[in-house]
């Protein structure tokens, strides 16, 4: 199982068994996984919903970047983190 | 009587018995000697108020067990509902009584994840523990078929005296049956676990082992499967935060319909568990007293009241507390601090003796006779 980001190759998606969820109740956005919630903050929740297993890496950041017109490098650095840690957790698929 | 706190959060899992059938026999089982029989589970009609209550609360989770949750009929039919309601849903499993149809089926139905027990990597071995031939063999076939229907798979390993030689071996067994996460638990002394408790204690050495073993695992194995560890607190200095605190995080229903803050609550003297027959999942969470019974710190005693750590364990299991002290408002006597800390000691002391017989009081489906 690959937990390094390849910014070409790389086709993020969440594993069957992990769902990213608006709770009403608390009125956040969660990450659902076994035995596992995990808050989702605004940046983590447009990530994740990106993450189809079609669109690349690579065009996650770019469509990041030119959504919310901020540093392309900044927000490669941001995304190659939080779908690191969630490989390394076995909840995303590189 | 002090309140419950002014802001109760919502809980996030429910525990669901569904049935204390189960053909296994395990003796580290945490359900209670006294199971209740077929006659008195609820119907699937309750079961699926309770779920449409629990997810309007705010449960993310619905873990199904038992008992053995394939031992209801009705088991597709709840999952179903579950997945209906938003809910998060858990199968909890031994496996047997599983057809690789009825896994399909409950794919279908929307369940998200299945946890599998295992009792050991040796097949002789863990077809002993589980107290049932060849059902060892059958959870191979079983993981299978969670995988080809596509389900994420947790592999549950309790740890105990016969096999803390091989922790490290079934988590090598975990990866092998393609599960994404393993637990990998320590026995927990409760119900029949505690009835089993001098069969089960390792020793202080072998239980090092196995977990400084477990923990080079989790190291070399990162990406690979997820390693859910937990110690055994006997041999701790600090208790464990008992269900994350009282009241706090989740509800354990039982097959007849009792609503229990954990699955040995009714151990605990004096509390007065309410029935889902009679109430909603929001007025048990919010107003029966054995939920708020520990709910905060007013009800705490030194040396918990005075203590940095109470935020952090809150004083450890109540029900351990009760079993070894004979008082649950009493701390946790695996803390170190504790006046009854020695008590511990006592019992660990028992489990050096490596030479002694390993004899289980098998945990059986049928109640015993009370005059037995």
């Amino acid at each position: 199982m690959d937990v390094n980001v390849s910014n070409t190759v790389s086709r993020p998606r969440l594993l069957r068994g992990v769902r990213l969820k608006y709770d009403e109740t608390r009125g956040e956005w969660l990450l659902l996984a076994p035995e596992r919630v995990i808050k989702a903050d605004a940046i983590a929740v447009e990530i994740l919903k990106r993450c189809d297993g079609v669109a690349t890496f690579d065009a996650i950041v770019d469509d990041l970047a030119q959504q919310f017109s901020a540093d392309r490098a900044r927000v490669g650095a941001d995304v190659r983190a939080l779908l690191e840690d969630l490989a390394a957790k076995r909840m995303v698929d590189l | 009587m002090s309140a419950a706190p002014a802001k109760l959060s919502a809980p996030v899992a429910l525990l669901a018995e569904l049935t204390h059938r189960c053909p296994l026999g395990c003796p580290y089982c945490s359900n209670p000697l006294a199971l209740d029989p077929r006659g008195d589970e609820l119907a699937t009609s309750d079961w699926t108020r309770v779920f449409s209550e629990a997810a309007k609360l705010g449960v993310l989770h619905a873990h199904l067990s038992g008992g053995e949750p394939a031992a209801r009929q009705d088991l597709t039919e709840i999952v179903a509902h579950c997945a209906k309601v938003g809910l998060y849903t858990n199968l909890i499993t031994s496996g047997i009584g599983l057809t690789q149809d009825r896994v399909k089926e409950l794919a279908d139905a929307g369940l998200d994840h299945a946890q599998l027990s295992i009792q050991d990597s040796e097949e002789v071995s863990a077809d002993k523990i589980a107290g049932y031939q060849g059902a060892f063999a059958r959870k191979q076939l079983v993981a299978q078929w969670i995988a080809e229907a596509g389900l994420p798979l947790t592999v549950n390993a309790v740890i105990h005296r016969a096999n803390v030689t091989r922790a490290g071996k079934m988590v090598e067994l975990a990866v092998k049956l393609g599960a994404r996460r393993v637990e990998v638990a320590h026995a927990q002394y409760y119900g029949w676990g505690l009835l089993n408790r001098a069969a089960l204690m390792p020793s202080r050495s072998e239980a090092e082992a196995a977990i400084a073993e477990v923990e080079a695992l989790q190291k070399s194995l990162a990406g690979v499967i997820v390693i859910d560890h937990v110690i055994p607190d006997y041999h701790a200095r600090y208790p464990k935060a008992c269900m994350g605190g009282w009241g706090k995080r989740g509800l354990n229903i039982t097959p007849k319909g009792k609503a229990l803050p954990c699955h040995a609550a009714e151990t605990i003297p004096g509390l007065e568990f309410w029935n889902v027959r009679d109430h909603s999942i929001e007025d048990i969470w919010t107003n029966s007293a054995a939920f708020n019974a520990f709910r905060g710190e007013d009800w705490m005693r030194e040396p918990c009241r005075s203590c940095p750590r109470k935020t952090v364990d809150y004083g450890g299991c109540r029900c351990q507390a009760l079993a070894l002290t004979g008082d649950a408002r009493e701390a946790d006597p695996v803390c170190y601090l504790s006046p009854h800390h020695g008590k511990i000691a006592a019992i660990t002391a028992q489990s050096e003796d490596a030479a002694a017989p390993i004899v289980y009081s098998y945990r059986r489906s049928k109640l015993r006779e009370p005059a037995e």
